[in-house]
Parts: C-alpha cells; structure tokens; sequence
C-alpha cells in the first residue's frame, strides 16, 4: 500500500467528523485527536521496528519488550492504585507471563527467535495481560468493597487472610478470565480475528493464517489464566496488615 | 467497679480514630471475668468499634487492650479470635446453607462439625434441626441472628461479645436468647459483653454495666445504676432524650 493510497483512507475519518458536526456530538475534537495520535505513534513503532528487525542485536529486541511492560504497567497501575507495591506485582506479573510464553515459542522452536516473531507476539500477550490485570483490578477491588463483612466474618471466627479473601479472589479470578475464554468458543463463526485477517489481506495462505492465529489464541489462554492467578496471588497478602487486619481498599 | 474482679478485658486510655473522625476517646476500664456487662449507650457512641478492638479486627490509635492479663498484641491473632468470640448485629453470612454457616468456624481449622453438634445448637438458640438445610438467604433477620449467635458459640469462646444479637428478635425469641446467655455464662464461666439498646434487658441480665456517649464511658458499675444514675447525660439518654 502507498501512502498516496493510504491518505485516501481518510475519507473514513472525514465521514464520523461530518455526522458529528450535522448531528452535534461532539465528537469531532476527540476523532481528530486520535488520528493524529494513530498515525505518529503507528509510523513511529513501524520506523523502530524496521530499525530493530535490521539491527540484529537482541539488545534492541529486550528494550522493545521492556518498553512494551513498562507502558502496559503505567496503564494498568491506576486501576489498583490501592493495593499496595500494585506496580512491582505488575512488572513480574508481565515478565512472568512473557518468559513463559516465549519459553515454550522458543524452547520448543514454535516460532523463529527473530525480533519479526517476538515482539509481535510479545505485543499481543502483553497487551492482553495489560487488559486482563485492568479487568481483575477493577473486580477484586470491587469484589473487596462490596464483601468487606463477609471478609471480616472469617477473620473474626479466627480464619487466616488467605481463607477470609478466598471467595473474593476466586470470583475476581473467574470473572476476569471468562470473557477471553468464552469469546474463544465462537472465533471464527462472528468475526474473524484482526491478526489473522491482516495475513489473508496481506496474501498470506489462510491455512497458514490460521496456523498461526491458533498458536497466538492459545497462548491467550495460558497469558490470562496466568495473569489473573499470578496478579491475585501476589495482591491479597498486602491488603491485610501483621495483626491481620483487613486494610481500606477503595473500589 | 470493685478492683478485686480480674478482668477479662482491660483497657488503658484507648483512643481509636478512622482519618480525622475520633471515634474512642480515652476509654479506661475493664469488663470482669466471668461475667455479664451490659454496654449501652445511643448510636455511634462507639460501642461496636470497641468490639472490633478487642476481636483485633482493628487497633486503637493509641492506648493498651489487655485481655486476661497480657497485651492484646501479644497473642496470635488467629487464636485470640477463636477465645474472644464477636457476634454482630449485622448477622453476616457466607452464602450457602445454615450448615455450612454453622460449621464455618470448624471449617477454618480443617475440621468437620457433626450433625449432632449442629442440631444441638440450632436447639439452645431455638430453632429446628430442620433449618440446616435452608439457604440463608430464605432466612428473616431474626433466624439470621439466632444462626449468628450459633456460629459463634462453635469455637467455644473464654469471652464473647455480642453485639444487639436480640434486636431482630420478637420478645420470646429474645428471652429464649437471653437465658441461653446466661446458662452459657453460668455453665462455662463464659465472661460476656452484651450490647444492648434495651435497658431492662441490660438491667436484668447484666450484672455490671457501661453506658457510653460520643466515644466515651460515662458511666460504669453495677448494673442497678441504670435505675438511678449520677450522671445527666446518662439520665437523658435513659429518659430517652439521647438516641
């Protein structure tokens, strides 16, 4: 595709911005905004990543990945503002995760150890762990919240931390992981997946396309299930004090 | 109070605050070992934070809790919980059967309560064997408190404090409640710590009384000082001035 015919897709931002002027959504600000912001962020990640995919230095492919973390970090931070040490517990949630899936990918020699396949693919479970701990954030928090006499029924007939959380933990778990599993059952049968769809325009085989989309889809199901489990497991401990106490979390 | 009483709980200028709100302030006393004190007082005059503070759900801000003797923080907490037994108005329940309620505290120490227990005690508290199998949320408020005083009296506590257990209650239920307290304390040695807006219950069954007013003990003694206090905001509050 040239950027000659790439600016012709514009028009599809020009359509949203002309319906929110006739019908005064106000929306066209935000829409401008957020092509501009596509557009430089887009081209600067293709420029790094030409730049990395020619250097052939693994140290490039580590700080991508690095940078990747941190972002997924400093977004997903806020949503557990009040759990304590909740950017440390994120970082090795995100390295765990990450080691564990290019592990298997690279161990069992699934996928090239090219920058071309790993940071992709690192992007994908990243990004996905990202939204995932926002998921379970938001539920545990709430979860806590909501249930904070139950929490503290267990803790006052003499239960451990561990046993006043357990339902708590349990749900935020399910809840935060049921949403990938579930829209799993029917890939393929609403929508096709966007990477997968990407290979077939970019004329790629789509038995190859498809190949490809079901190693990432299951690498999905190992990166939440693990996330969620691993982010929970390393969070109850910090919201109960020494005197096991349950501490103030705000939802 | 008469000093020849040990206590079962002593406290020494214990002040509690949630952010800026005082909610104890320099409470000093003790409540003796081995028997009934009744603590009454209007709402939000503190008395169920002082029970968080000797169950440990909470510390005080500043001050000394001694339970029998030694410093609360000195005791495991898990065991501290399991001797000084809380029953909350609020009646909480994890979802599921009255059983499985019932059995909870047991259940925390990886043990198994028998049918027989559990039918013993839904019996003392008044109901039939027959609720075991309900779901507690098919329960009316007052069949959840009388589970809730059940549950606590699993773990067989040295101490327990309960917190307007009867309020639910319709008057036999309430009596029936109150002469299972004080078989309880008469059986065991149980010393017990009963929150109360009634003041005859307080009167009757307490042998010692506190009443409290804005975080503070006003007044304390035998329980007979209820019907003539010094105090002139005790003597409001009674006169039903302070709610």
């Amino acid at each position: 595709m040239t950027f000659l015919t790439l600016s012709l897709a514009l028009v599809f931002v020009l359509i949203p911005i002309v319906l929110s002027k006739a019908f005064n959504l106000e929306l066209e600000k935000d829409t401008v905004i957020a092509t501009v912001r596509s557009i430089i962020q887009l081209l600067i990640v293709g420029y790094i990543l030409q730049f990395v995919f020619h250097s052939e230095n693994i140290i490039y492919t580590i700080l991508m990945i690095a940078l990747m973390i941190g972002a997924a970090t400093q977004n997903a931070r806020k949503k557990g503002a009040s759990i304590k040490g909740i950017t440390w517990k994120l970082i090795v949630t995100f390295i765990f995760v990450e080691i564990i899936t290019q592990g298997i990918l690279l161990g069992f020699h699934i996928t090239p150890a090219e920058p071309q396949y790993i940071i992709p693919i690192s992007g994908m479970m990243i990004g996905n762990s990202m939204v995932l701990s926002i998921l379970f954030l938001n539920r545990f928090t709430a979860e806590i919240d909501a249930h904070q006499n139950e929490i503290e029924l267990i803790l006052s007939l003499g239960g451990t931390p561990k046993q006043a959380i357990h339902s708590q933990l349990i749900a935020s778990i399910k809840a935060s992981t049921i949403p990938t599993i579930e829209s799993q059952k029917t890939i393929g049968l609403v929508q096709l997946p966007g990477m997968m769809s990407g290979q077939i325009i970019a004329g790629a085989d789509p038995v190859q396309a498809v190949q490809f989309q079901l190693l990432i889809l299951f690498l999905l199901l190992t990166s939440v299930v693990v996330t969620s489990v691993l982010l929970g497991f390393l969070s109850y401990p910090t919201l109960f004090n020494k005197q096991m106490q349950l501490l103030k979390v705000e939802a | 109070m008469k000093e020849s009483y040990k206590a079962a709980i002593q406290f020494e200028h214990v002040n509690y605050s949630d952010g800026s709100t005082s909610i104890l302030k320099n409470i000093t006393g003790f409540f003796p070992k081995g028997k009934i004190t009744t603590l009454v007082g209007p709402s939000g005059a503190g008395k169920t934070t002082l029970f968080r503070l000797c169950n440990r759900l909470i510390s005080p801000s500043s001050g000394e809790i001694q339970i029998v003797g030694e410093k609360i923080d000195q005791y495991n907490p898990i065991e501290l919980r399991q001797n000084v037994g809380l029953a909350l108005q609020s009646a909480t329940m994890i979802r599921g059967t009255v059983m499985k309620n019932l059995a909870l505290p047991l259940t925390l120490k990886g043990s198994k309560l028998s049918e027989e227990d559990a039918t013993e005690l839904m019996q003392d508290v008044g109901l039939s064997e027959a609720f075991l199998t309900r779901n507690v949320k098919d329960l009316s408020g007052g069949q959840r408190q009388k589970v809730s005083i059940a549950r606590t009296l699993v773990n067989k506590p040295k101490i327990l404090l309960l917190d307007e257990i009867t309020s639910s209650l319709d008057r036999v239920s309430q009596q029936d409640i109150e002469e299972l307290i004080v078989r309880i304390n008469e059986k065991y040695g149980t010393t017990i710590i009963w929150i109360t807006h009634n003041l005859t219950q307080a009167v009757t069954i307490g042998e010692y009384s506190w009443v409290m007013i804005d975080g503070e003990v006003i007044e304390s003694g035998e329980s007979s000082f209820l019907n003539n206090p010094k105090n002139d905001r005790v003597k409001q509050f009674i006169k039903g001035d302070l709610v």
